[in-house]
């Protein structure tokens, strides 16, 4: 295991355990009527983004998927704002234009949720390109699903990003569903990092559940990325605790499967077991974590509920930058 | 009187697209064969001598990436992109990247983020290209909220368009109609621009409203001289931009004349022809003498027969017919 540093240990924990809370407390909220529309949940898969993002500075990009709140988190979005863009509140950080699919904070560089599968991996690689000609080091970071792997957009990104050797790692949150459909019915190949052969990069499969393996994978992805060594492709095998939304009667899958990936491969215990035995950290740093976290959420959820709706007069704005003379956004 | 020199359509475009790489170093061209190859077209010829394969960059086939790169570079802040959809006709397969990405991501985000795209594309019929290579799909662009949308039909129009479109904050899908490319015309050597939303009134009349897009405004213009012979005065109207659209002006000139034909070659329904014949009804209702006629392509997949394509193409006697109508 890599020596980490106990200020990024504590991070890891912070970020793995506010991601895990916020997804508890949006589930709740979402039962009681107070957040519309979808959502779909990160429970389960906090060692991804986090393991990542441990590399990853301000100036860095990434997208994300439809489920976003575990990625916009983990690159320091603002839960304020994040929380109340769920409730479709005017202090939301798309000012509730986009929800929780669209989740987006460009000032962290966050370029996106995406509602459409794969949607937005090219745009990572759009971001590394102006990174590679602006002469900067940063990186970008595409997730996505393994369902998003079978899309044109996957294959195409991802060529373009080898022939041009640009600064992006892409990774793949193989949660080992498709929304219902089962990894081994989507693909012929034992795991997705196989495909990296096909664009002559290296492709590499983690263990998802485990931060410290994805942390050790990204580390050496995102040094080869930043030295303009060009792209990788990690596949974090993980598993979404939940369904592929709320409300999802997962008839696809068994009580028993949920419960053991629950008992046995759970990120955040995994965590707390291997820093407690080996005395990197200690009981009570962690309960203090936890107690910080949980204030932060509520803080977070009493915001958005007393945050306004949105005014009416805000449905025409914010559909174009540069005014124009004409007419722009029509109405009869 | 300084003679003003002619260059072809393709060349104007090249002069715009120079123009901005040398002024802006976060202009980039990307697309099939825009390199070395210098276009199919030829629009982007000489730009990698003078840039270097980091600004123009040939990409595979694959479109749906390279859109989507170019969408990803511009909401990073780091680059301008000018990409090339070789064909209208190949929106299909990179549709997801413009109407849902380009179009709506600062909508999505909140008016954060800027879009600064432009999506160049060749429209079109008239080279027995058949029903694949042909199409005239501007309307696709027009019906989604957020693209703007630009149809040249002059050399200088698309010189000057071009600039405003690469300076443009906000994704703008340029069309350019195949026909046009070698069509010549008076065009400055100094770069100048011309703003979006503004149409261009191509010919002054006082009888009938003829509003035409790229290669129709020249079958309309046609049109309007030979009837101007028998004294029937015709104003030919060219949006440029069919997003933003000056409705201002095609509205006064109905107010004017009273009567409108729509000369627009594309597929009739749900089309750009529909649309302003819309706006006609809607609010100019009162000013109309006569019920509006629309000149459009059927509904029909573009033929490849010349003799075929021909009958498919909005000819100068459908429009001549059409005005009489109204008459």
């Amino acid at each position: 295991m890599l020596e980490i540093p106990k200020e990024k240990l504590l991070w890891i924990y912070e970020t793995m355990v506010k991601i895990r809370e916020h997804e508890e407390r949006v589930a709740e909220l979402f039962a009681q009527g107070k957040i519309p529309g979808f959502v779909h949940l990160y429970i389960g898969e906090e060692a991804v983004a986090t393991g990542v993002m441990a590399h990853l500075r301000k100036e860095d990009f990434i997208t994300s998927t439809h489920r976003g709140h575990g990625h916009f988190i983990a690159k320091g979005g603002n839960i304020k704002a994040s929380m109340a863009e769920l409730f479709g509140k005017a202090t939301g950080i798309c000012k509730g234009k986009g929800g929780s699919m669209h989740i987006a904070d460009l000032d962290v560089g966050e370029l996106g949720a995406n509602g459409i599968v794969g949607g937005g991996i090219p745009h990572a690689v759009g971001a590394a390109l102006g990174i590679k000609l602006n002469g900067l080091d940063n990186v970008a970071v595409a997730f996505f699903g393994d369902g998003a792997s079978n899309q044109q957009n996957f294959h195409e990104a991802i060529n373009l990003a080898a022939i041009w050797k640009l600064p992006v790692v892409f990774v793949c949150e193989n949660n080992l569903y498709q929304i219902s459909l089962p990894y081994s019915k989507q693909q012929a190949i034992k795991s997705v990092a196989e495909r990296a052969v096909a664009y002559g990069i290296p492709g590499v499969s983690v263990d998802g559940q485990d931060v410290f393996a994805v942390y050790e994978v990204a580390k050496e992805a995102i040094e080869r990325a930043r030295n303009g060594e060009g792209p990788t492709i990690i596949e974090a095998k993980t598993y979404r605790y939940r369904g592929h939304f709320e409300g999802d009667p997962q008839i696809y899958r068994s009580k028993e499967e949920i419960e053991w990936w629950k008992n046995n491969k759970d990120p955040i215990t995994i965590f707390e077991k291997t820093v407690l035995e080996k005395g990197l950290l200690t009981k009570e740093e962690l309960d203090a974590v936890r107690e910080k976290v949980k204030k932060e959420i509520e803080e977070a959820i009493k915001f958005a509920e007393e945050s306004p709706w949105p005014k009416p007069e805000e449905l025409l704005e914010d559909v174009f930058s540069t005014p124009t003379k004409g007419v722009l956004v029509w109405q009869w | 009187m300084a003679v003003v020199r002619e260059i072809t359509f393709a060349q104007a475009l090249n002069e715009a697209l120079d123009y901005e790489m040398s002024k802006d170093p976060k202009v980039v061209v990307m697309g099939e064969d825009v390199g070395q190859y210098g276009g199919i077209f030829g629009v982007t010829k000489g730009l990698l001598e003078k840039y270097g394969e980091e600004r123009v960059k040939d990409t595979p086939i694959a479109e749906s990436g390279f859109i989507g790169t170019g969408v990803g570079a511009a909401a990073s802040g780091l680059l301008r992109p000018v990409v090339e959809l070789m064909f209208i006709d190949f929106l299909g397969v990179a549709y997801d990247q413009i109407y849902n990405q380009a179009a709506k991501i600062r909508y999505m985000f909140g008016g954060k983020a800027k879009i600064p795209i432009v999506i160049r594309t060749v429209s079109g019929a008239g080279a027995s290209a058949a029903a694949q290579h042909s199409q005239s799909l501007h309307a696709l662009f027009v019906h989604v909220p957020g693209l703007k949308v630009v149809y040249p039909s002059t050399p200088y129009d698309a010189k000057g368009l071009l600039i405003s479109s690469i300076e443009d904050d906000d994704p703008v899908v340029f069309i350019e109609h195949k026909m046009l490319y070698g069509v010549k015309g008076p065009v400055p050597e100094e770069p100048y621009s011309i703003p979006l939303g503004e149409a261009d009134i191509k010919k002054e009349g006082k009888d009938v409203t003829v509003v035409a897009t790229a290669l129709m405004v020249y079958r309309a213009l046609e049109v309007a001289e030979k009837l101007e012979e028998e004294g029937i005065s015709v104003e030919v109207i060219d949006p440029r931009s069919l997003v933003p659209l000056d409705e201002e002006t095609i509205l006064n000139s109905i107010k004017k004349t009273g009567r409108l034909v729509i000369v627009d070659e594309a597929y009739p329904r749900c089309s750009f022809a529909t649309d302003i014949a819309a706006l006609a009804v809607s609010k100019a209702f009162d000013s109309l003498k006569a019920p509006v006629k629309l000149v459009t392509a059927p509904s029909t997949p573009v033929p490849f027969s010349p003799a075929l394509e021909k009958e498919w193409v909005p000819s100068t006697e459908k429009i001549e017919t059409a005005i009489r109508e109204v008459l």
